[in-house]
Order: C-alpha cells, then sequence, then structure tokens
C-alpha cells in the first residue's frame, strides 16, 4: 500500500535496489513495474526505453537535470531519502516539477515519515511510501498538518500575499489593546 | 509592531496541535528518541544536562509588554522563575518538563509567539538592528524586511533539512549593529544612487568551529527579488552543502570550497529561472508589512531639557547612566534606553519574572508598550521622551536593571555553558560572574572605555568569542579539568574581524588575572581616545602576549572555585552528564 494523491492505495511498482555486488550494467531487471536506479536506467538505456513498465528513482545525491532528455518518458519517478534527515530530495523534487516541468507521477522512498509528508507535497510529490514499521493511516495524516502556507513552492506556486488580501497594520490594533 | 492576522494565527495554532501530537507520540514510545529529536529541534526544544530547554522565537528582536509578560507567567508557572535572554535575540527557558511544552507553545500561541525554528537545521529566527526604526543612522527600516523574510522562512518546505542551521541577520543603519558578517546570509538593506532600496547580501559568515567573515555575492539586490535571490542561495546550499561531516555543513564551508565567484555562479543560474516568478515581492506586500512599524504618536518636543541636566549635575550614577545607557533618537526630544541585564554577579542575559513584569510596565508607561531584546543580552525601551528619563531611571534601578555598564567591560555575553550546555567544555556563566565582580568599579571600567569581552564554554561559539574584543573559550583537556583559551582582537559591526589565541591556556581562576593583565597592557599603551580594540589592531599581539605570560599566576584556588554551582534539578533528570 501507498499513499496516492491523498489516499491509501494498492501499489504494484517495484522499486530495484543494486547490491554491493550488482553493477548497473551488468544486473538484471526483472520483468514487471520496476523502478530502476538512474544508473541502471543510463546503463541499459537501449534495452530499458523499449519497455512501458519501467520507473526511475533518483538518489539523493543525483541531480534532477540528470534526467533532462528522458523527463517525460517515466510515468514514475522516485526520490529517495536515505534518512529523514537529508532534505536534498527536497530540492530535487522542486528541480523535477518547477524547472523541467515534468507531470507523471513523483514518488518519495526511503525513510519517508508522517512529519515530513507536508512539506513532501509542496515541493511536488503526490505519492509516498511510508517506512513499512510505521503505520500508514497515521502517515497520512501529515498531509493536512497545515492547511495554510506563506510561501511559493511547487504547490501552491502563488504566495501567500498574491493569493489572498491580507489586512494592514490600520485594522490590526495593537497588541495590548 | 507587527500583528498577527487570521492566517498567521490560524498556522501558529495548527503549530501547536501539531507538536503536541508529536509529543504525545514521544511519550507513548510510538516515535523513537532520534526521530523526535529532529521535530523537536524544529520547535526550539533541546535536550541540556538537568531538563529540557526551550528555545522561544522573538523575531528580529521585537516584543510588546503583553508578550513579554507572557514570559513571565512560564517563567513562574513551568520553569524556576527566570529566563535567559540570549545573543540571537531570543529567550530561553532552561528547567522544563517535556510534558508541559505544548500548553507552553499553546500560551504562546495566545499572544502571536512561537518557537518555530529556534533550532535543528533549518532557517532560524532572524535576527536585527536592534535599534531599528529609531537610530539616527538608519538609512532604511529592516524590520518590515525582516518580517517578510520571517514569513518566507516559516515552514519552507525545502529548507526544513538542511545540512546544518542556517542563520540570517538584517540591518539597516550606516553601523551594523545585527552583526552580519558573521551570519550565513547578512543583508544590509540600503539605497542605490538613484534611491531605490534593495539589499547587499553577504554570505557564507558564521564562528562555531571554523569562524569566518561573510563574503559579499551581491553589492545591490533590489528589495523585489530578495525573496527569490535567497532561496536560490539556500537552493544551491541544500544541494551541494556536505551532508557527510557535521562540523563541515555550514554554508562557509561550501562557499570557501568553492570560493565565492563559483558559489555566485550557482547561485545566479538558480536565480535566473526564479527572477520575476511567483516570489518576487510586491510593493503591495511591503506596504501592508511597513504599516506595521510607522511610527507610533510621537510629540513635537525639543531636544534639551533643563531638569534633566540639574538632575544629571546632582547625581552621578544617573549621569552615568545617562552617559552609558542612553542613546540619541531620531525623533527631537526622545531618547533610546539600554535597561542592563548585566549587573555584576548575575547570570548575563537572565532576568528573573518580577523583572520582566517590571519591564513590561515600564513599557506601557514610557514606550509605547514595546521592548527589544538586544544581541548583547539586554534589553532595549526605544521610544523614552527625554523629560521621563529621570522616573524611568528610578523605576528601573529598583529592578536592578541601571548598571550603567553597557558597551562596557562588565557587558559580557556569554553562553550558557557546562552547567547547562552538553556539549560545554567549561563553566562560562560562573566565569562571567567572577570577571564581572573583579572590574565592578565603574571609575575603572569608564576608565577602560568601550570593550567587549565574550565568553563560550566550548569551540561551538555560541557566545560569539570571535567577535569579542578579548574572547574566552572552553578548551577540552584530557584531565577533564576546565580550561579556557584567551583570544583577543575580534570584533562586529562594519569593521568586524576574527580574534586571535594569545597563547597556551588557563584555568578558572587564572582568567580574571589574564584580563588584568590585557587591561593593563592597553592602559599604558593606548594612545588618547583609542578604544581596546584600535590598540590591539595598532601595537599587535605581541606586547599582550609578553605581559600576560610574563610571570606567574598567584593561587587563589579557594577564592572564586565551586562558588557559583547550580542546585540540581528536583525532578527526575532525563539526562545527567558524568560532568556533575
Ligand atoms: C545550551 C544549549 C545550546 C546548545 C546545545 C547549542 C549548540 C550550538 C552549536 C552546536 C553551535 C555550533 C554550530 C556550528 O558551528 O555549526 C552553536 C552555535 C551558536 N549558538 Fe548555540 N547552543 C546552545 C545555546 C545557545 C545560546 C544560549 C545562545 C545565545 C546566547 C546560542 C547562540 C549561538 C550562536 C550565536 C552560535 C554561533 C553561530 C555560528 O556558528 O555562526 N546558543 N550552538
Ligand atoms: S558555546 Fe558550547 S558550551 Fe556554550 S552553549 Fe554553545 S555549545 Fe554549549
Amino acid at each position: 500500500m501507498i499513499i496516492k494523491n491523498k489516499t491509501i492505495v494498492a501499489d504494484d511498482w517495484t522499486v530495484l535496489r543494486l547490491q554491493e555486488q550488482d553493477t548497473a550494467e551488468e544486473t538484471i531487471v526483472s520483468a514487471g513495474k520496476i523502478i530502476v536506479p538512474l544508473k541502471v536506467w543510463r546503463a541499459q538505456r537501449e534495452t530499458l526505453q523499449q519497455r512501458q513498465d519501467i520507473g526511475v528513482w533518483l538518489a539523493s545525491d543525483e541531480r534532477a537535470e540528470d534526467l533532462k532528455g528522458d523527463i517525460q518518458k517515466f510515468s514514475v519517478i522516485a526520490v529517495d531519502f536515505p534518512k529523514f534527515s537529508d532534505g536534498r530530495g527536497y530540492s530535487i523534487a522542486y528541480n523535477l516539477r518547477a524547472r523541467l516541468g515534468y507531470k507523471g507521477e513523483l514518488r518519495a522512498i526511503g525513510d519517508v515519515l508522517r512529519d515530513q509528508l507536508f512539506y513532501m507535497q509542496r515541493v511536488g510529490f503526490d505519492a509516498f511510501v511510508p517506512r513499512p514499521d510505521r503505520k500508514i493511516e497515521d502517515a497520512l495524516k501529515g498531509l493536512s498538518d497545515f492547511s495554510e502556507v506563506y510561501q511559493t513552492s511547487f504547490d501552491p506556486v502563488l504566495p501567500l500575499f498574491r493569493r489572498t488580501q491580507r489586512k494592514g497594520n490600520s485594522a490590526a490594533g495593537t497588541l495590548n489593546d | 509592531m507587527y500583528r498577527y492576522d487570521e492566517y498567521d494565527q490560524q498556522i501558529v495554532n495548527e503549530r501547536v496541535m501539531q507538536y503536541r501530537d508529536q509529543v504525545r507520540r514521544r511519550l507513548s514510545g510510538e516515535l523513537t528518541e532520534e526521530e523526535f529529536l529532529p521535530l523537536r529541534l524544529q520547535n526550539g526544544l533541546y535536550m541540556q544536562i538537568h531538563a529540557y530547554m526551550l528555545r522561544i522565537a522573538v523575531p528580529y528582536g521585537l516584543i510588546s509588554s503583553k508578550q513579554m509578560r507572557m514570559f513571565a507567567h512560564i517563567a513562574r508557572k513551568y520553569d524556576r522563575g527566570y529566563g535567559h535572554f540570549t545573543t540571537r535575540q531570543n529567550i530561553q527557558f532552561n528547567w522544563l518538563k517535556l510534558e508541559d511544552t505544548p500548553d507552553i507553545l499553546a500560551d504562546l500561541a495566545s499572544v502571536e509567539m512561537h518557537a518555530i525554528q529556534t533550532s535543528g537545521n533549518c532557517v532560524r529566527n532572524i535576527t536585527s538592528d536592534e535599534f531599528a526604526g529609531v537610530a539616527q543612522d538608519e538609512v532604511v527600516d529592516p524590520r518590515p524586511y525582516a518580517e517578510i523574510l520571517r514569513q518566507w522562512s516559516t515552514f519552507h518546505p525545502e529548507f526544513a533539512y538542511l545540512p546544518r542551521k542556517f542563520k540570517i541577520a538584517i540591518s539597516g543603519g550606516k553601523e551594523d549593529r545585527a552583526a552580519i558578517y558573521a551570519h550565513d546570509i547578512g543583508l544590509a538593506v540600503t539605497k542605490n544612487a538613484q534611491g531605490e532600496i534593495g539589499f547587499r547580501v553577504l554570505v557564507g559568515g558564521g564562528l562555531g568551529r571554523t569562524p569566518i567573515i561573510g563574503s559579499e555575492i551581491c553589492e545591490f539586490v533590489p528589495w523585489q527579488h530578495i525573496l527569490t535571490y535567497v532561496e536560490s542561495i539556500l537552493r544551491v546550499y541544500n544541494e551541494y552543502g556536505r551532508r557527510d561531516n557535521k562540523f563541515k555543513a555550514r554554508i562557509k564551508i561550501l562557499v570557501k570550497a568553492l570560493g565565492i565567484d563559483e558559489f555566485k555562479r550557482r547561485v545566479e543560474a538558480d536565480w535566473a529561472d526564479l527572477k520575476d516568478g511567483p516570489g518576487t515581492l510586491t510593493i503591495e506586500e511591503v506596504d501592508r508589512v511597513a504599516s506595521f512599524f510607522s511610527d507610533p504618536s510621537y510629540e513635537t518636543l525639543t531636544d534639551h531639557d533643563a531638569k534633566l541636566n540639574e538632575f544629571k549635575a546632582d547625581s552621578r550614577s544617573f549621569s552615568n547612566w545617562l552617559s552609558r545607557n542612553v542613546r540619541p533618537h531620531r525623533i527631537p526630544g526622545y531618547a533610546i534606553v539600554v535597561l542592563s541585564l548585566k549587573k555584576p554577579g548575575d547570570a548575563p542575559g537572565d532576568a528573573t519574572a518580577e523583572q520582566m513584569e517590571a519591564v513590561a510596565d515600564l513599557a506601557d508607561r514610557y514606550s509605547f508598550g514595546e521592548l527589544r531584546i538586544t544581541h548583547k543580552q539586554n534589553l532595549v525601551l526605544a521610544d523614552v521622551r527625554q523629560k521621563d528619563l529621570i522616573r524611568l531611571w528610578q523605576e528601573a534601578s529598583g529592578h536592578e536593571l541601571t548598571t550603567p555598564n553597557i558597551g562596557m567591560l562588565t557587558d559580557i555575553i556569554s553562553c550558557p555553558g557546562a552547567e547547562f550546555c552538553t556539549l560545554a567544555n567549561a563553566r562560562s556563566i560562573p566565569l562571567a560572574k567572577v570577571i564581572a565582580e573583579c572590574f565592578e568599579d565603574l571609575d575603572y571600567q569608564h576608565d577602560i572605555g568601550e570593550i567587549t569581552l565574550n565568553i563560550s564554554g566550548c569551540v561551538n561559539a555560541c557566545g560569539q568569542h570571535h567577535i569579542g574584543n578579548i574572547g574566552i573559550t572552553g578548551v577540552e583537556k584530557k584531565d577533564h579539568d576546565e580550561w579556557y583559551q584567551v583570544s583577543i582582537g575580534g570584533a562586529e559591526g562594519n569593521d568586524s574581524s576574527i580574534s586571535k589565541i594569545i597563547g597556551p591556556s588557563f584555568t578558572f581562576n587564572q582568567v580574571p588575572e589574564v584580563i588584568e593583565r590585557l587591561i593593563h597592557v592597553y592602559l599604558r599603551e593606548r594612545m588618547e581616545t583609542e578604544r581596546f580594540i584600535e590598540t590591539v589592531r595598532r601595537i599587535g599581539h605581541a606586547p599582550f602576549k609578553e605581559h600576560v605570560y610574563a610571570t606567574g599566576f598567584m593561587a587563589q584556588e579557594e577564592k572564586v572555585a565551586g562558588k557559583y554551582i547550580v542546585e540540581s534539578a528536583q525532578y527526575e533528570i532525563p539526562y545527567y552528564s558524568p560532568r556533575f
């Protein structure tokens, strides 16, 4: 089960992670819907691009631009969070969406916990695979922690001051009244 | 000052709810301490030696009397009757229970306050000039921009898990009073030749174990573009900052590794896509926010007050206070008053609940109900009528807030040190107290003149010892005893510099004598009105070093050692350092 478009749904993608002994060139990409590491995509591009059931995932030290020419080939791109404290994935997601115009599913994988989900959806993730030792129902709640936000990002793109009419001082009075 | 509208209030209220739930999950074991750590840190909650410490944001140091009274309430109800004002213009409470913290945040939210992003690897509370809006040398009032940046950085989704903490300071005067050179980003609001407002942007300054003065990345970013420009700096840092080594993770290390030119190239390449986009500021928004910082209803007054001069002649203590703690105001007939939290013998920056209430009352009576917290850990009443100064002085004296030592040797900046902090190598506050007591004599202090003395209990530099004219740092030694390094030549402001260590370290008991010897050399060598820092710059370190190490130190062991020990916690201790 994963969270997708704010609901819990079944999912049939698998994620390929290379083991120590595997090389990007030689590792076998099994049949069926599979999300492969960027390295594998690059090494086996010729064969993989024949298939319709390939997704790709980026590690946190890889960059959105690395996918530039290929981006529209995928219906799923995932970004891996090796540790919840590694925040590079947020910029990768923002760049994929805002700069490269990626429109397909953007999935957060790895150390994905409830309290990150609100931020993740703002930078453009729309699918989340919470860590398997946690209740997915709880993680879902993380998406609605806040009902307003201040600044521009991918979603919403307009900062609060461009979306609403906010009051200036004359209406505010002083705090010590 | 800025007032929350329904959006601000809702965001802060929702934060309280979110945090309450996080604490519940931690207490029930659903969250491990490792997972809870970044969550509580993004909410200013540290685990110290005896208890939890909560750091509350005072955005750019500006606070109303009502908010100050809430601090007094928190100090009484949840803490031990006092709080600690910090060099980053915030307040910390040292003796809290985890279970109480959600209620404290709810109390704070009721007066438009929070503890959001006061620690953790995110954009921290933004600091500014404590004399903003009232200083005579002001070019542009930085407060509206500080508030705009506060909102922009609050829960920024992309920059909540940066490689390391990120501090932004902003100043708008000719003289920098916000230490913008010592911040990850330093902003100076200014005007160009055409009179248009914009920002000089510095990047990569910071203290800690690798002190570096910030470099200029852009001479002038027009005001419309400041948010997107800062966003691009943050993004480049988020993408390329080191994450493999905590000690090399600050932006200053990245800027140094790439060089400012390459760093700037990456920032501006990123910014090219953002410029003129939705993050661009509008004049309506700047005007809206600025409307909260318009002048209070000043009276038309003149500067010279005969009564004041008369009283000055009569009372030496008043006249000392006037010359040391009162600063000129941009409006005739008004003055800026600095209330000292540096009474010798007290912990620098500490205020009791009674003092908090007293200053709130003073603010209501004499300064339009507002106060500021300075980065030197004092308080400011920014808009006092000169004709009220005598009464104000009398009343504030009753609360021990008028020590005439602002900018003097006993106006010491100190971090919490070993009694509170798990990272410390040595105590800071007791040392500050001992030094202040040794130099209590006012005539002597006034003879020494302007000087800054900063103490940190370890290399992390929370006491900003690198930019003190005299800096003291607790250092690690094998024997686990307390040792201190002494450095001189640091400064903040327009002529910022990083201090240099004078030589081998000293014991706790030797430090006051070391300071005495440094001062001796200064008084011997100074020319005319030269300040300590100017003498150091002119004659260099050698004469100081020579004199300090010339003869041995008297063993004054019992005199000071162990004089100031904090009583241990009276409830269950969540963490206990082997040191105590
Ligand atoms: C006792 C709790 C505290 C802990 C655990 C703590 C921890 C730290 C650490 C680890 C650093 C170094 C960061 C780095 O180099 O990357 C630091 C820097 C700093 N802290 Fe604290 N701190 C504490 C209290 C304070 C207090 C009370 C103040 C203000 C009075 C303060 C103000 C600062 C400042 C100004 C810096 C230097 C910023 C820089 O490196 O650029 N901290 N703190
Ligand atoms: S300087 Fe060191 S001892 Fe002092 S508060 Fe910071 S981390 Fe603790």
